[in-house]
């Protein structure tokens, strides 16, 4: 099963959000994602200063298998890039909660991260998922 | 789920951490634990083991050579005993209705179909032969690799003089085994029938060797890929012609229009016009610039702005060898072999350029 970190926050669309020491919001997928998707072979990541609002696409995830769209858990702007992934996109794999992460947001309210699911509720929902 | 049919070895691939997925009404391993990359390239280095038991394995009797003759666009009769050969059940209007390796043994021929096919196949057999026998009791395994040959000698010693499309009866531990040298990986390596009741046994034995890894559809998919080898239902269909696939070289001389035996098979009326005067789609590999890969369906164009699209992507994904996006596709002839064209990926239009759709060169046992 799924080793995810108590201290994040979980989507059910599969990515997981932390809240870093400054207040900004650092968003990847997780670890039930990237063991479904198999090896991934290409990402896109949304621009620097595009404005999301939670829920938005954000970016996609190609595996060797199949492409799969990266939402946004949250509101707000994009601040910071994981560049590393467009020559390694395989630290998904490797690294998913944290060589692997995406995007990094600028969030207008933290409260919207209460509305997502902790560790157990996500693993929880990740059950019957395969 | 319930109507999926599961492998005979079904245990076996749960154990190794297969993932499952339905394909052609079956429960197939995508993957195993160590994911489609790392088991591409094991099969690359080493040896790779796939379930391929959801392959139709149909008998005909010898007395089918007639059949056989305008259903193929090979010369059946000149097959010797112990060798098998790539050919095509061509339709009436010079399409395709499954791809197939036949061989000739001592009493009968083997033919060996895609799964998605098998059903269409045997109402088309079954027209024009009697006595097709389905055989429904054996697994047929894929053993694939440069180590294939070093891993299957302790087992089954007669492999060593077996070269490329032989086929032979051998036995492991007085177990019956059909047996060919060949595959759809682009590697040497064998392909083994089996009865389902020594199946696992046999399977365990290979497995014994470290340099035999499990593998799944999925690195099945990119190794073929990498090989250019055709998939049925992607380059070809029954509304795609041999000649438009790039297989003019399953069309034996000897069927061709200056041949001992011209034409007379089903579709020839097109399929050699084609030969001589050209076919209005061709088959070309594409090599997608960037790492964005081009996949199944995507339109090509001639140019960013192109309105009409003069191709389409039958089959693309990427490629563990060359660590980059790869494809294939059908595109109008007319376009300029040497031109640069644009995939229409998720409304963007992105370069790629045209090659042979061989991205890895066979390393056969001629």
């Amino acid at each position: 099963m799924s080793n995810n970190p108590l201290e994040l926050k979980y989507a059910k669309s599969h990515e997981w959000a932390r809240i870093e020491e400054d207040g900004t919001v650092t968003v990847g997928i997780t670890d039930h994602a990237q063991e479904s998707l198999g090896d991934v072979v290409y990402v896109e990541l949304p621009s620097m200063g595009d404005q999301l609002a939670g829920g938005d696409q954000a970016g996609l995830v190609e595996s060797v298998k199949a492409a799969s769209d990266i939402f946004s858990p949250v509101t707000g702007e994009v601040i910071a890039l994981n560049e590393n992934l467009e020559e390694e996109p395989e630290l998904i794999n490797s690294d998913p909660y944290n060589d692997g992460w995406f995007f990094r947001v600028k969030v207008e309210d933290l409260s919207e991260l209460e509305g997502m699911l902790a560790a157990d509720d996500y693993a929880e929902a990740c059950t019957g998922d395969d | 789920m319930s109507n999926l049919k599961q492998l005979p070895l079904h245990a076996v691939h749960q154990t190794a951490g297969g993932k499952f997925s339905p394909f052609a009404g079956y429960n197939m391993p995508v993957q195993y634990t160590a994911g489609v990359m790392a088991e591409h390239l094991h099969t690359r280095t080493k040896a790779g083991l796939f379930d391929v038991s959801h392959m139709g394995q149909l008998k005909l009797p010898l007395s089918a050579v007639d059949a056989l003759e305008i259903l193929l666009p090979t010369d059946i009769r000149a097959l010797p005993i112990g060798r098998q050969c790539y050919s095509l059940l061509t339709t009436e209007s010079g399409g395709v209705l499954d791809d197939l390796m036949i061989a000739r043994r001592q009493e009968d021929y083997l033919l060996v179909v895609n799964a998605s096919r098998r059903d269409a196949d045997l109402e088309h057999l079954g027209r024009h032969i009697k006595d097709v026998v389905t055989i429904d009791d054996r697994a047929l395994l894929a053993l694939q690799g440069p180590c294939a040959e070093a891993v299957l000698m302790p087992l089954i010693p007669d492999v060593t003089h077996m070269r490329f499309m032989d086929v032979a009866v051998v036995y492991w531990q007085a177990h019956e085994i059909w047996i060919s040298r060949s595959g759809y990986t682009g590697e040497d390596g064998f392909e083994i029938s089996i009865l389902v009741s020594a199946a696992e046994d046999f399977t365990h034995a290979l497995l014994e060797n470290e340099d035999v890894a499990l593998c799944g559809l999925g690195a099945r998919d990119s190794l073929r890929m990498e090989a250019g080898m055709p998939l049925y239902g992607h380059e070809l269909k029954e509304d795609i012609s041999p000649i438009e696939a790039g297989l003019s070289w399953a069309i034996h001389r000897s069927r061709r229009a200056t041949g001992k035996f011209p034409g007379e098979f089903l579709g020839a009326d097109r399929i050699l016009r084609e030969l001589d005067h050209g076919a209005a789609r061709r088959r070309i590999g594409l090599k997608p610039q960037g790492r964005a890969p081009m996949r199944d369906g995507v339109l090509l164009y001639d140019s960013p702005e192109g309105s009409e699209p003069i191709g389409v992507i039958t089959s693309g994904g990427f490629s563990p060898s060359l660590r980059a996006p790869i494809a294939m596709a059908l595109i109008k002839s007319e376009v300029d072999s040497r031109a640069t064209v644009f995939g229409e990926v998720r409304g963007r239009r992105l370069e790629a350029q045209q090659v042979k759709p061989l991205f890895h060169q066979p390393n056969y046992k001629r």
